[in-house]
């Protein structure tokens, strides 16, 4: 017996009845081709673009949330059992029984995920007009946000694993992009190659999903594999669980894949915040949670699942208590709280349901923060260093209380959402197995060390500034949606939370089973309080009552270990990087001196033409002709030799 | 209209056009790349109105076919025919041709050792023997233009090519040519057992596929076909005249060469090695598989490792010949109908590159990578388009080589797992050679040289490009045209070869997609 188990005793089989679109559903394609109307526009016109180029950038995400809403709306209008809908487009791949059409499937779950990307979006997008404004480039970045937007929904909108894979792959597409924005600084260009190719490290693992896939089902839709699970074989269902695991810990920067999103911060500020907090990096958790079926059936994935999600909940606090870059502690703290999701995720029907609430609330309270970040580097002169700061709170005053309010979402304080969405996985977890349990537990205490410690050096304290600085508020372009978002931090998670809307809706899709913990909830609601003060209580004293050194003193191994990532970096350097490098120099040396060389030397020695080697280089004909034949030969002999 | 030879017509249109070129008077330079620009525009209509006519549903079979006699004493006829196969690489040919023509304007000059109008003469030659190549539906005529190649070719190399020329042409010449005779013996070897088991010898495709001819022999035929095509493919280890053939020759001819000519090499793996040798080809395919998957990895490695930026994309190439080799050989509808595809996709990404990379070769004057830097500063436009190529190169999902990688990959995967699995690693290298490549050429601070030479792509340039790359787009998301004509084409060789597709573990839906 595995230590996790029991949550999927009661596996509610969701239903999966599902219907084409008709009506104002026909409108579902609008979604994904308005922004890439835009992208396409703005990308392709140039020069002649920017005047009007981000405002286009901004109608056409807004277009898409309009259209989002609308869907919404028709799909309050349906039963509960009638939300799922499919909307075929065209044929795509298509091979004998290979068939993967370009449809979209808008269900409760996918509806979830277009309101967040074209709300958050949005309102990233309004933000960006003000963020950017001084940018000569401005108009390529909304393209690149716009190509990001379609992409995401095309994700979270494809109705079969291939086309799910070509939105997977434009969101890293987009992730390259802006992370890159900034091109003519190195950091940021091999920052943008190190993060699509770590994120390509998963794709393998998604590429071999789809495949298993294929090959246990005969089909690649999500029809075809998911309603047809439970005749597959246990460790059919396995691998592609874990496969599936993969390609999710790239995208969602999960461990050992975790080591790319600290450095995408090199990108602009508001991608980060859109990308790299509340959208892209989920997507990991959407994938396992729209496979549900699979990992309900493999105890071995999900065991891997909640592993993965603990390990990396755990590294991402603990790095993002070390850093001094008020960004790079904020992607410490993402990653942490992704490790929430894929925790939950992991386990099962009793988390699925909180796995993407926790997801939507995080969205909200991390896009808020990050866009607060964004306006505290606007008003520093784009400084990140935390030490630096101190006090901001006089000068930045809405700032201060949006940022204070993510601040408290993310601590879980109640009434802030982030209360509502972490105690439900706290108390899943404790409900599937104790350890689970206890390190999201524990977490939660470092999330409010980490977290309380960002907060006190950048708006409390003391005056830290560089000489140079005269910090001010933002425009309000850019404090209107941070503004916003703030008020959903604030008061989303008690709306959807108690009153159980979230679970309701989501149920026909993933499945739902009550959590069933040891102790009552309110036992682990009031424990997880007391460890949030004991943590926040600790970092205020530390850096909003004590004087905080300019210069980061040289710490504990912890410290110094956190500060270098948990060493990642140097792992992967070590392991993959410089040994990649001997033997591709080695290889490249091989294949001139040795494959090449024996071509030339074998010829000359047949040949007798020993004397006159030099002569090879400048291309002697009869020996070539003599050398090939020694090859090929070769190949022949071994050809025949080897099967005879 | 029906009675119109097409066909025919298609082959003989760039002929006359070399005739036409070559009668322009000395010195009138720029009116001899006028003629031969229309006249590859020209076919290239043919192409499309002929394709207009193909009927998909019968892509198996050989359409716009004719044959003459030619030499009558050992059967050998002037016969061609497109299958949905063919079709697809004489689309790529014909279309490739007016490109190459476009983008490599400039390319050859009064400085030039051969002429320019000899340049374009042989550019239209080389294109009647490609089309020759994958329309002929006679062995020997296929070995004819197989061979016929080379000519065009070694003169394009020799004559136009870079510093170090004789050398890269001499030796991509011994190399084909000894293919060439290799295959030329197991040509006359199949005559000979085509007469012993008919009563008379033949020549004819569609007469000597299924011919029971004893495994031992099959055995030797093979080989000497699978050589010559593995030479010309080429896979590893018969791959090192690629890199320096394609760094050596002009941009334009690099694009034919390891674009449309280094097709031949997989295009007869699928259509003579399998057809003809099915029992031949399933003894080697355990061999041919650790090839191609070695030829992927290996290939892959060997470009990051590359500092000339046209070697680096040869030998790119080599990786996807694994590829290609390994979806064909994986006996499969995916895997062939993968590696079809991917042969189109491949030629027109490929294309891209070499031509992109030769703007910006020939503005800096350099090939070495560590030349450039910062070009997308002062060139966004090539830098942009670059990397739009590069994206189709590493199969970005939504690109065209997406979708044929992954049939290969699935393809080979449903039946040979452990082939699967590595080349799928081959993704995770394919990310590393072309995002590598475009961040030492297109980021960070430009060099003073880069800043003063390179300057972003022209109008003529953007018109040769452009096309390359709705294509690639396209085809990415709309390849049913492609796959239309190919799949019933494969359907015919998995025939032939006698392989059916495993079934999946679980029943469910497949039973009412299947076509048996």
């Amino acid at each position: 017996m595995s230590p996790f188990s029991g949550a999927v005793a009661s596996v509610a089989e969701p239903s999966s009845a599902v219907s084409e679109a008709s009506g104002v559903f026909g409108l579902t394609w609008l979604l994904i081709a308005l922004p890439l109307l835009g992208a396409a526009v703005l990308l392709l016109g140039g020069r002649r673009t920017n005047p009007w180029g981000h405002w286009l950038g901004v109608l056409m995400a807004a277009g898409s949330f309009a259209v989002a809403v609308v869907l919404f709306a028709g799909m309050l209008g349906l039963g509960e059992e009638e939300r799922s809908i499919r909307q075929f487009l065209f044929d795509w791949v298509f091979v004998g029984t290979f068939e993967a059409p370009v449809a979209l499937r808008l269900d409760q779950l996918s509806m979830t995920f277009v309101l967040l990307i074209t709300g958050v979006g949005t309102l990233i997008h309004i933000y960006s007009v003000g963020y950017m404004s001084h940018d000569p480039d401005r108009r390529r970045f909304f393209g690149y946000l716009n190509l990001f937007v379609a992409s995401m929904l095309l994700l979270v909108l494809a109705d079969n694993y291939l086309l799910l894979y070509v939105g997977w792959e434009g969101v890293g597409l987009a992730s390259y992009l802006l992370i890159g924005f900034w091109y003519y600084k190195s950091s940021a260009a091999v920052a943008a190659k190190k993060a699509f190719v770590v994120n390509r490290v998963g794709d393998v693992g998604l590429s071999l999903a789809i495949m298993l896939m294929f090959v246990t089902f005969g089909s690649v839709t999500f029809e075809g594999v998911l309603d047809n699970a439970a005749a597959a074989s246990d460790s059919s269902l396995t691998w592609i669980g874990l496969a599936l695991l993969l390609g999710a810990a790239g995208k969602s920067a999960q461990f050992p894949l975790q080591s790319w999103l600290l450095d995408a911060m090199e990108g602009p500020t508001p991608v980060s915040a859109l990308i790299h907090a509340a959208t892209m990096v989920t997507a990991g958790v959407y994938l396992i949670v729209r496979s549900a079926d699979i990992f309900n059936l493999s105890e071995t994935a999900r065991t891997a699942v909640i592993v993965i999600g603990g390990i990396t909940l755990v590294m991402g606090a603990i790095i993002g208590s070390a850093k001094d870059d008020i960004k790079k502690a904020l992607a410490g703290s993402t990653m942490s709280q992704i490790g929430y999701m894929i925790l939950a995720a992991g386990l099962g029907t009793v988390g699925y349901v909180f796995a993407i609430f926790h997801l939507v609330m995080h969205g909200f309270f991390k896009a808020d923060m990050f866009l607060g970040a964004g306006s505290v580097m606007h008003g520093m002169n784009d400084q990140v260093n935390m030490r630096r700061f101190g006090l901001l709170r006089t000068v930045m005053v809405t700032t201060w209380i949006t940022f204070g309010i993510g601040w408290l979402a993310i601590l879980g304080v109640p009434p802030f959402s982030g209360f509502f969405s972490k105690d439900k996985i706290i108390e899943a977890a404790f409900s599937v197995n104790a350890v689970a349990g206890w390190v999201t537990l524990l977490g939660a205490g470092i999330t409010a060390f980490y977290m309380t410690r960002l907060f006190a050096m950048t708006f409390h304290g003391k005056k830290r500034w560089t000489d140079d600085v005269h910090p001010h508020e933002s425009p309000w372009i850019m404090m209107g949606p941070v503004a916003v978002l703030a008020l959903l931090s604030a008061v989303a998670g008690l709306a959807l939370g108690p009153t159980g809307l979230f679970e309701r809706w989501l149920e026909p899709v993933t499945g739902f089973t009550e959590p069933t913990p040891p102790v009552a909830p309110a036992v682990i609601s009031i424990a997880a309080l007391v460890l949030v003060l004991i943590g926040a209580g600790i970092a205020w004293v530390t850096y909003a009552r004590n004087p905080v050194p300019e210069v980061a003193p040289a710490g504990n191994l912890l410290t110094r270990a956190a500060r270098a990532d948990l060493y990642g970096d140097a792992v992967n350097e070590a392991v993959f990087m410089r040994p990649g490098q001997y033997l591709t120099r080695w290889l490249v040396w091989f294949d001139n001196r040795v494959v090449d060389g024996a071509v030339n030397g074998t010829a000359a020695t047949i040949g007798g033409l020993s004397g006159r080697l030099r002569r090879l280089q400048t291309g002697f004909t009869r020996s070539y002709a003599l050398s090939m034949l020694g090859g090929a030969a070769l190949v022949a002999a071994v050809l025949v030799l080897v099967r005879l | 209209m029906t009675d119109f030879n097409w066909l025919l017509a298609l082959f003989l249109a760039p002929l006359v056009g070399a005739v036409a070129v070559l009668l322009v008077p000395k010195g009138a330079d720029k009116l001899a790349k006028q003629v031969g620009l229309v006249v590859s525009v020209v076919v290239f209509a043919l192409t499309v109105a002929m394709s207009l006519q193909f009927v998909p549903a019968e892509a198996g079979d050989f359409q716009f076919s004719f044959a003459y006699d030619w030499i009558p004493a050992f059967g050998v006829q002037f016969a061609m025919g497109l299958d949905g196969i063919a079709l697809v690489l004489v689309a790529l040919s014909t279309s490739l041709v007016p490109v190459v023509l476009l983008a490599g304007w400039d390319d050859v000059g009064p400085e030039s050792r051969g002429s320019v109008k000899g340049y374009v003469a042989l550019i239209l030659v080389l294109e009647a023997a490609m089309i020759g190549v994958f329309a002929a539906t006679d062995v020997f005529l296929f070995y004819v233009f197989f061979e016929a190649m080379l000519i065009p070719v070694y003169f394009l190399i020799g004559r136009y090519g870079g510093a170090r020329r004789s050398y890269a042409a001499v030796k991509f010449l011994l190399y084909s040519l000894f293919g060439g005779l290799l295959m030329l013996a197991a040509l006359i070897g199949l005559y000979v057992v085509s007469g012993d088991l008919l009563g008379t010898g033949t020549f004819d495709f569609t007469q000597l596929v299924g011919l029971d001819i004893p495994e031992s022999t099959q055995r030797w035929l093979f080989l000497g076909f699978f050589v010559a095509f593995a030479i010309k493919a080429p896979l590893v280890p018969f791959h090192t005249w690629l890199p320096d053939a394609a760094a050596e020759s002009t941009p334009g001819t690099a694009v034919l060469l390891v674009g449309v000519l280094d097709k031949v090499g997989t295009f007869g793996m699928l259509r003579y090695c399998l057809e003809l040798f099915p029992e031949a080809s399933t003894w080697a395919t355990p061999v041919v598989l650790v090839l191609a998957v070695v030829g992927i990895i290996y290939g892959a490695l060997l470009a990051i490792g590359q500092s000339d930026l046209k070697r680096l994309i040869a030998y790119t190439s080599v990786s996807h010949f694994g590829f290609i080799a390994l979806g064909i050989f994986a006996m499969t509808t995916r895997g062939q109908s993968g590696s079809t595809l991917y042969m189109v996709n491949h030629g027109f990404s490929t294309a891209a590159l070499f031509l992109i990379a030769g703007f910006l070769i020939s503005r800096r004057g350099s090939r070495v990578i560590d030349d450039f830097g910062g070009v997308q500063k002062v060139a966004p436009v090539l830098a942009g388009t670059f990397l739009v190529a590069g994206l189709s190169s590493l199969a970005l999902p939504g690109l065209s080589s997406f979708v044929s990688e992954f049939l290969v990959l699935v393809g080979t995967f449903e039946r040979y797992t452990w082939a699967g699995i590595i080349a799928t690693i081959g993704i995770v290298l394919a990310a590393l050679y072309i995002l590598l490549m475009y961040q030492r050429t297109m980021t960070g601070e430009a060099p003073d040289e880069v800043r003063e030479k390179v300057h972003d792509l022209r109008g003529r340039e953007v018109l040769a490009i452009a096309p390359l790359l709705v294509v690639i787009i396209a085809l990415g998301f709309y390849p049913k045209p492609v796959l239309d004509v190919v799949n019933p084409a494969v359907d015919r060789v998995m025939q032939s070869v006698g392989a059916t597709d495993p079934a999946p573990q679980v029943g469910g839906p497949v039973a009412e997609g299947t076509q048996q």
